[in-house]
C-alpha cells in the first residue's frame, strides 16, 4: 500500500496498464507536457514519450472518434475530454459510433477504449464546467460508466476500464482529485460491476457514488451519533450495476436513500429506485427517497452553488424524515 | 497509366458487380422484399473501384450510408452483404445492421455508417493505429460533398494533417446533399480547395473516369504509405438515383441527369477496354452476365437464409 491522491491513483492505474500493454496510449487536450488541465496525466509524457501520450487540438469529436477507429483497429486508447460538460461536442462519436459498433456489426468488432473525463461542482466554475451527467451515458446500451469515489477504487477501476473490451466512460470527480488514501502498488484491478459496502449499517441503505459517496459517509457518521446506523453502498460502476448488493442491503435495512450530484429528473437515482421498487418492494418499510441537485443549471455565485449541491445536512435531513 | 490488362478487367468486373448488386436492390426494394432504407451507389461505381484497386487487405476504409459500392470494391462477400440487406442471420451483421451498417473488420471495412461525416474521425483513428503499429497500412475515409460541411471533416483533417497520419480523405462529390445541390450548401466549386486550410495536397478528378480515380487515389495512398500524411481527393460524380430508394429525385434538372448519364462510368471504361484491345465486346458481355449471375445467387442465398431468432436481440451489446 502507498498513500496517493485520487489523481495520482488514476495516473498510476494508467501507468501500470501502459507498462503492461504497449497498445495502450493516451490522447487529449493538454495531456502531454502540460500534464493535463487538472494535472492527472502528470509525468506520463516524460515516462512514455510522444508516441504514447499525445496532445490533440481542441477537437472533441475527433478525440473520441479517432479513438473508436484506433480501438477497432487493435489499439486501446484512453481519450481525455477535459470536462464532462464538453461531451456534447463528441456525443455522436460516443453514442452512435463507439457504443453501437459492436452490435451493428453483429458482434464482429471490439471497441476497447476509455473516455476519461472530470465532473462535478463546488469550485465556482458555473454552468458549463461543473456538471455531473452520468445518466447521459447510462442511457446508452453498449458503453459502461465508471465513477470512482476513493483513490484505491480510482486505480483499480482504471485498470479494469482499460482492460475491458468495450467503450468505458470513466468519470473522475474534480473535488476528489486531491483526496489521499491507501492504494495498492503495482497491478491492481477492481472489477467493473462490483459494488463496495463503504460502511456497514442496519437501519437504512444509502447508495451514493463519486463525491457524493464521501458526503454520504460523513453524513452516516453524524447519523450514528443520533442513533441511526446507515449502510453506505458505493456501486462504483453504474453500468454494469451491482443491483444484487443494493437489494441485499435493502432487504436488511428496509429503507433506501439514493444520493447523486446530477440533477433529479431522469437522474440515475430514479433507475435504482425503480429497480428496488420492482424487485425489492417487499423489503421496503418507507418510500424510497432521493437527495440530488435540483433541476436547474449550476449557478456561479458560491452562495447559489452551495444551495445547489447535495450536502451532508441535506442527506441527514432526508434520512431523519424517513424514520 | 500503369494499369495492366488483368487489373483493368478486374476493375471492370468490380464496377459491373456493384452495378448489378445495386440494380437488383432497386428491383427487390420496389417489390417490398427488404425493410428499411437503402441508398444506392448507381453511377458512382468508378470511385470506390478506382480507389480500392490501390488497397490491400490490411488497409482500412470507413464507408458511408451509400456504402454497398465501397464494400464490394474492398472485397466484401456478396452473399453476406445481400443476406444482411435482407435482415438474415447469414448476413455480415447477423441481420442487426442492415444496409447502413455492413462491415467486415477482417477485410479492413470499418463499416458503412448511418451518420453523415462520422467515418472521417474513425478512419483517422485507424490510420493512427497503422502509424502506431508501423505496419505500412493506410486508411481511406469515403464521404460526400454534404459531409464536407460537417465539423468532423474539419476536426479529422486538422488532426490527421497535424499528426501526419496515413489517411486519404476521399470525397465523392455527387453534387447533392440529399436535395440540396452543391452550390446551395457551400460557397466553393472544388471541395479539394479546402485542403489548403490544412496544409495538405488537394486534388479534384473526374470521378466517372475510373483510371483517373485510380491514379489520383494511388498517388494519395502512396504518399500516405510513405509517411507524408493525408491528401484530400475529390471525385466529381453523380448519383443516378434519388438520395434513397423512394426519393424520385425531383430536385434534379432532367437535363443535368441526361448529361451525366452520358458520362456513365461503365460504358466509358468499356470504350477504353475495347480501344486498348484488352477485350472484345463478347468478353465484356460475359463479364456482365457473370456478375449478374453472382448477384442472382446472392439473392437466392439471402432469401433461403433463416430470419434471426428474437433472442438475438440481446446478444453483442457488450463484448464479454
Amino acid at each position: 500500500m502507498k498513500q496517493m491522491t485520487y489523481a495520482e491513483a488514476i495516473r498510476d492505474g494508467m501507468r501500470v496498464e501502459m507498462q503492461r500493454d504497449p497498445n495502450v496510449y493516451l490522447a487529449g487536450e493538454d495531456v502531454a507536457q502540460f500534464g493535463g488541465c487538472f494535472g492527472v496525466t502528470g509525468t506520463l509524457y516524460d515516462e512514455f514519450g510522444p508516441q504514447r501520450v499525445l496532445n490533440t487540438p481542441i477537437s472533441e469529436a475527433v478525440i473520441v472518434g479517432h479513438a473508436v477507429g484506433a480501438a477497432a483497429a487493435g489499439l486501446r486508447p484512453i481519450a481525455e475530454i477535459m470536462f464532462v460538460d464538453f461531451m456534447g461536442c463528441c456525443m455522436d462519436e460516443l453514442f452512435n459510433q463507439a457504443a453501437k459498433m459492436r452490435y451493428m456489426f453483429g458482434g464482429k468488432a471490439k471497441v476497447p477504449m476509455v473516455v476519461r473525463t472530470p465532473c462535478g461542482a463546488g469550485m465556482g466554475a458555473a454552468a458549463q464546467h461543473s456538471q455531473c451527467m452520468e445518466s447521459w451515458f447510462t442511457h446508452i446500451p453498449g458503453i459502461k460508466t465508471v465513477m470512482p469515489s476513493t483513490p484505491a477504487d480510482a486505480k483499480g477501476l482504471m485498470a479494469a476500464a482499460i482492460r475491458d473490451d468495450n467503450p468505458v466512460v470513466y468519470i473522475e470527480h474534480k473535488q476528489l482529485l486531491g483526496v489521499s488514501g491507501d492504494v495498492p502498488e503495482g497491478e491492481y484491478v477492481v472489477p467493473l460491476g462490483k459494488a463496495d459496502i463503504k460502511r456497514e449499517g442496519s437501519d437504512i441503505t444509502i447508495v451514493a457514488w463519486s463525491w457524493m459517496m464521501q458526503k454520504a459517509l460523513a453524513a452516516a457518521e453524524q447519523l450514528a451519533a443520533k442513533g441511526i446506523n446507515a449502510e453506505v453502498i458505493d456501486p462504483r460502476t453504474l453500468i454494469p450495476l451491482d443491483k444484487d448488493e443494493i437489494l441485499k442491503s435493502v432487504s436488511k435495512t428496509g429503507k433506501l436513500l439514493i444520493v447523486h450530484e446530477e440533477v433529479k429528473t431522469s437522474g440515475f437515482a430514479g433507475e435504482i429506485a425503480a429497480i428496488v421498487a420492482d424487485e425489492g418492494f417487499d423489503y421496503l418499510d418507507a418510500p424510497i427517497k432521493r437527495v440530488t441537485a435540483p433541476d436547474t443549471p449550476i449557478p456561479f455565485s458560491p452562495v447559489l452553488e452551495t444551495a445547489y449541491l447535495p450536502s451532508e445536512e441535506k442527506i441527514i435531513k432526508a434520512v431523519e424524515e424517513m424514520f | 497509366m500503369d494499369l495492366k490488362k488483368e487489373q483493368l478487367l478486374d476493375i471492370y468486373k468490380k464496377m459491373c458487380t456493384i452495378r448489378a448488386f445495386e440494380s437488383k436492390i432497386v428491383e427487390i426494394f420496389a417489390a417490398g422484399k427488404i425493410p428499411g432504407f437503402v441508398h444506392l451507389y448507381l453511377g458512382e461505381e468508378a470511385v470506390a473501384t478506382g480507389v480500392c484497386a490501390n488497397l490491400e487487405t490490411k488497409d482500412f476504409i470507413a464507408s458511408t450510408h451509400r456504402g454497398h459500392g465501397h464494400l464490394i470494391a474492398k472485397g466484401g462477400d456478396l452473399k453476406s452483404m445481400m443476406a444482411e440487406v435482407f435482415g438474415r442471420t447469414t448476413g455480415y451483421c447477423k441481420g442487426k445492421g442492415g444496409s447502413m451498417h455492413i462491415a467486415d473488420v477482417d477485410l479492413g471495412i470499418l463499416g458503412a455508417n448511418g451518420i453523415v461525416g462520422a467515418g472521417m474521425p474513425i478512419a483517422t483513428g485507424a490510420a493512427f493505429a497503422c502509424k502506431y503499429k508501423n505496419n505500412g497500412a493506410v486508411a481511406v475515409a469515403f464521404f460526400g460533398d454534404g459531409a464536407s460541411d460537417r465539423a468532423t471533416f474539419h476536426e479529422a483533417l486538422n488532426l490527421a494533417s497535424t499528426w501526419k497520419l496515413p489517411v486519404v480523405f476521399l470525397c465523392e462529390n455527387n453534387g447533392w446533399a440529399i436535395s440540396n445541390s452543391q452550390k446551395t450548401h457551400q460557397n466553393i466549386t472544388d471541395i479539394s480547395d479546402r485542403a489548403s486550410g490544412y496544409g495538405i495536397p488537394g486534388v479534384s478528378v473526374d470521378g466517372n473516369d475510373v483510371i483517373a480515380v485510380y491514379e489520383a487515389a494511388g498517388a494519395a495512398i502512396e504518399r500516405a504509405r510513405k509517411g507524408d500524411g493525408p491528401t484530400l481527393v475529390e471525385c466529381k460524380t453523380w448519383r443516378h438515383r434519388g438520395h434513397f430508394e423512394g426519393d424520385p429525385g425531383a430536385y434534379k434538372d432532367p437535363k443535368d441527369q441526361e448529361e451525366w448519364l452520358k458520362k456513365d462510368p461503365i460504358p466509358r471504361l468499356e470504350k477504353n477496354l475495347l480501344k486498348l484491345n484488352y477485350a472484345v465486346q463478347a468478353d465484356l458481355d460475359k463479364i456482365k452476365a457473370d456478375t449478374e449471375a453472382d448477384i442472382e445467387e446472392a439473392v437466392k442465398f439471402a432469401e433461403s437464409s433463416p430470419l434471426p431468432d428474437p433472442q438475438e436481440l440481446f446478444t453483442d451489446v457488450y463484448a464479454d
